[in-house]
């Protein structure tokens, strides 16, 4: 995907949350870092755009809920949750670039939860790569990618990469 | 008592400084006495023969001071293990401090130590308390200790604190011709103190044992020797200035001698921030610059002898937080190894210095026989083969207590030998390294 | 930047990035602690032992409340190590431990170097809450997490410590931490709580409060334990006071950006006054919480052990 699919996938995402929504009322983003997060940016940028209304973005850091902290030789560098408004009774959409085995937004919705009690929690990810290990679908995919276990999906985005774009890379030491 | 067997000690290095003797000659020893120097052409029938090639034979070491703790402690060390202890450091004899339980105040505990001393491989020579109970207030009874068989009087592990007993104490034993051996420490100065006082203490935040608790006692102590004309020897001298001290008395003609030690000489308290409790001792490891002046005083003649001040303690003792452990590390299995590589091979000592040091001098300053090798005397010798590099390993000691900083150092230059009356009672064995 | 240590023993040694790691984890964490549901589950399964041979109240919950924040199972053990024979119950402890497989050992003790010792006899990991006049990294982490809240770095910050040098654990730690992280430290107190060659750690000495106070960025006001008097190295309290004591008169000219901390707990009227400790320069509470956020960055970053075999 370069830039321009980049633009189309979020800019659709964007349309299915406002439809399947009936609007943006009551609507919150959180997007996972790290690249969910401009993600969430932007899908709130064009959702803005439509309603004329303003989306509140958080942040979230799973870290410290990952399944594998005892499991990985060294401590992952933890950044800051920042979600600064209250979720309870809200729509909250839980942003990701890559949907995979579905570990990271197991831990997502379990972080989510400590934060509040949100009306309902719906999932919109750029990529699907398939692979799920845990009973997760997402609610909005950009487009679904098929891969093999040895591949990798990357998302760059402009704010960290300098470029929009998704590409498959083999894994140098396949697992 | 059946004849001893003789002892023919064929080819190795005779090095005495005290006689001028040093060269390439057989040593034999017949009924436990030198019976010849020299060349031996035909050695008496039956006797023993040991191989000196490349080795040192010398006078048998003696070390002026070791704690044996018995009576009272026997599960640290006894006679007998730290008579073989002394026997595998190369040494042919031990003076042993008072500080027992109960202590050697009185003529039954010296009777019963060299009684129990009658078993053990080496020499064992008592010193007496100087105050009863070790408590410096009173007087021990002097004579009889010494017609029962000490050779010094101490209160070492404390100071006697009320200078009017200390001046008796000179006093009374000159009569005797004896030393009084000081351990030097003004408790108020010292306090809780763990470690000597310095930037590793100030560092660690542990209590410190300045320099000057112990140059205020030997500056007082070598006051009162000089005014009495008695004979004084300061135990473990640990700062540069209780040499300077020494050393300015020397030089005015007081009787005061000196023993320093071999973990004093190698090591300084930046040994402590290991937190090991082996590296606790009192007097504590001090700096470099004492380090320094303890070797410069040992080879200018300030400092007269090396002791190992053989301190066992038993591990569930030692093998606790710092401020908790006792002072005081075991030191007569590793005391000539450091000696030879880190004071010869360091070149602060020549080998004829190192005999003197541990020899000769610690012989006169108690007056008891040894020092020499000689025609006619007593054959107690050691043989040392200098370029042996060995590991300490303080599971094979044969002291009860395994208390040593030194576990693990590689050294050069042991005891291969030691023989006393003739007998050897300790040989190293070909395959320990 | 990966934390590599096994342990946290003391921050002599320890480098800048390294504390920097700290600090800023400790930031992430900061948030969990506003949050509605104030705990995460990143150490869940992990077991924490809190040895307090010493008697503490605040650092003890400090820790405790950052272990339950973080999900680790933690059970707490304080004693005074005057009502039992020295030494026993430390190597009671340790065997106590490798029995009960605790993965991370918090130990207050005493006994400089006890939690070297405890380090050196089990296979958890072991972080010093304070031993003896050594070291208390915890505090002094949580102290500069304070600074650097306010100042945005350390680099440059003129930080007086006052009161009893000697026997201070907190100003080891901070004297090691602050000067590796570009701080310049005045340490201030009577001749006889102002340890031997203490310069020689690269700090500037001064026996005059009023002297050491110009210029100041911060004041770290230390704990005087009353103890001190009994043992002749003070006169009295009341002259401590009036020579080192930290009142609103003497601080007339500080700068406006000055910050007051105190390791606490206060003795109000000895070594600060009420009005101080409680007035605009004030940062104690705020010490307080930041000291959860550090223990649980600590604790977090300690348990990345080796990789399980599966």
């Amino acid at each position: 995907m370069d830039a321009k699919d980049v633009q189309r996938a979020v800019a659709r995402i964007a349309h299915e949350i406002i439809e399947r929504n009936k609007g943006a009322k009551d609507l919150v983003i959180v997007g996972i870092r790290a690249r969910g997060d401009y993600l969430a940016a932007r899908v709130a940028e064009v959702i803005e755009g439509i309603e004329g209304l303003t989306i509140p973005v958080g942040i979230i850091d799973i870290t410290l809920y990952r399944d594998d902290l005892q499991v990985v030789l060294e401590q992952p560098v933890v950044h800051k949750t920042d979600i600064p408004f209250d979720i309870t009774g809200q729509v909250v959409i839980l942003v990701d670039d890559v949907l995979n085995t579905g570990r990271t937004i197991r831990a997502a919705i379990d972080q989510l939860i400590d934060f509040g009690r949100p009306k309902s929690i719906q999932l919109a990810v750029l990529v699907d790569r398939g692979h799920r290990e845990l009973p997760i679908r997402a609610d909005y995919v950009g487009k679904n990618v098929p891969t093999s276990q040895g591949q990798q999906v990357e998302v760059r985005v402009r704010e960290v990469d300098g470029s929009d774009e998704v590409v498959v890379v083999e894994e140098p030491f396949p697992r | 008592m059946s004849r001893k067997k003789s002892l023919w000690i064929r080819s190795g290095r005779v090095l005495d400084p005290g006689n001028d003797l040093d060269q390439i000659a057989d040593v034999l020893i017949r009924d436990g006495k030198i019976a010849s120097i020299g060349r031996v052409k035909k050695p008496p029938v039956g006797a023993e023969i040991y191989d000196a090639r490349d080795k040192l034979v010398v006078p048998g070491l003696i070390d002026m001071h070791v704690h044996l703790r018995e009576p009272g402690r026997e599960d640290e060390e006894t006679i007998l293990t730290g008579a073989r202890a002394a026997a595998a450091g190369g040494f042919v004899a031990v003076a042993c401090m008072p500080n027992t339980s109960p202590p050697i105040d009185n003529q039954e505990t010296v009777r019963f130590i060299r009684h129990k001393a009658e078993e053990a491989p080496v020499r064992v020579y008592p010193i007496g308390a100087i105050t009863r109970g070790r408590r410096g207030e009173a007087l021990t009874e002097v004579a009889e200790l010494v017609a029962a068989g000490i050779v010094a009087i101490s209160d070492d592990g404390d100071t006697v604190k009320n200078s009017a007993i200390f001046r008796h104490a000179l006093e009374y034993a000159s009569m005797f011709e004896i030393p009084v051996i000081s351990h030097c420490e003004d408790p108020d100065l010292r306090g809780m103190g763990v470690m000597n006082e310095g930037f590793v203490s100030t560092v660690l935040g542990m209590k410190g044992m300045p320099a000057i608790a112990e140059q205020v006692a030997v500056a007082r102590d070598i006051g009162i020797a000089e005014f009495t004309g008695a004979r004084l020897h300061i135990a473990h001298v640990s700062t540069a200035g209780t040499v300077e001290l020494i050393r300015m008395a020397k030089s005015r003609g007081v009787r005061v001698t000196a023993e320093v030690t071999a973990h004093h000489l190698v090591l300084t308290d930046e040994a402590v921030r290991s937190f090991d409790s082996n590296t606790k001792m009192n007097p504590p490891l001090r700096d470099e610059v004492d380090r320094q002046a303890l070797r410069d005083g040992l080879a200018d003649g300030t400092i007269d002898c090396v002791a190992s001040d053989h301190a066992p303690h038993s591990q569930e003792e030692k093998e606790v937080e710092f401020d908790a452990a006792p002072f005081g590390i075991v030191g007569l299995e590793t005391s000539l190894g450091l000696v030879l590589t880190e004071l010869v091979g360091g070149g602060v000592l020549t080998l004829p210095q190192v005999l003197a040091k541990m020899s000769l001098n610690p012989a006169r300053i108690l007056g008891i026989p040894g020092g020499m090798i000689r025609q006619g005397n007593v054959a107690d010798l050691t043989i040392i083969d200098p370029d042996l590099r060995w590991t300490v390993d303080r599971r094979a000691f044969q002291s009860k207590s395994k208390n040593t900083p030194f576990d693990g150092w590689e050294l050069t230059g042991c005891a291969v030998a030691t023989i006393v009356g003739g007998q050897i009672v300790y040989r190293r064995e070909e395959n320990e390294t | 930047m990966k934390w590599q240590s096994r342990h946290l023993l003391g921050l002599e040694g320890v480098s800048a990035e390294e504390i920097r790691l700290i600090l800023d984890t400790a930031g992430s964490f900061k948030e969990i602690l506003e949050r509605p549901i104030k705990k995460v589950p990143a150490l869940r399964g992990i077991t924490v032992a809190n040895l307090f041979f010493e008697p503490s109240t605040r650092t003890r919950f400090s820790f405790e409340l950052a272990e339950k924040r973080m999900s680790a199972d933690s059970v707490s053990f304080s004693t005074a190590t005057s009502s039992v024979k020295k030494g026993e119950t430390l190597k009671d402890t340790v065997k106590n431990i490798e029995a009960m497989r605790v993965d991370m050992v918090v130990i207050r003790h005493s006994a400089a170097g006890a939690p070297h010792f405890l380090a050196r006899c089990v296979d958890a990991a072991v972080i010093n809450a304070g031993d003896g006049a050594h070291e208390h990294p915890t505090q002094a982490l949580l102290d500069m997490m304070t600074l650097r809240e306010k100042y945005g770095s350390l680099e440059g910050l003129r930080v007086v410590i006052v009161g009893d040098i000697a026997h201070s654990r907190v100003a080891r730690s901070n004297i090691w931490g602050l000067r590796t992280m570009g701080a310049s430290v005045i340490v201030c107190g009577p001749k006889t709580l102002l340890p031997l060659d203490v310069e020689q750690l690269g700090v500037d000495v001064s026996v005059n409060l009023d002297e050491a106070l110009e210029g100041a960025d911060v004041i770290n006001v230390l704990r005087l334990q009353l103890e001190r008097q009994t043992q002749g190295l003070l006169p009295s309290m009341r002259e401590y006071n009036r020579e080192y004591g930290i009142t609103l008169q003497r601080l007339a000219g500080a700068k406006e950006s000055l910050t007051i901390m105190h390791p606490g707990p206060i003795n109000r009227g000895v070594e600060i006054t009420p009005q101080v400790a409680d007035g605009p320069y004030s940062v104690i509470l705020d010490q307080v919480l930041n000291g959860v956020a550090v223990r649980m960055a600590v604790l977090f970053l300690l348990s990345g052990g080796e990789p399980k075999l599966t």
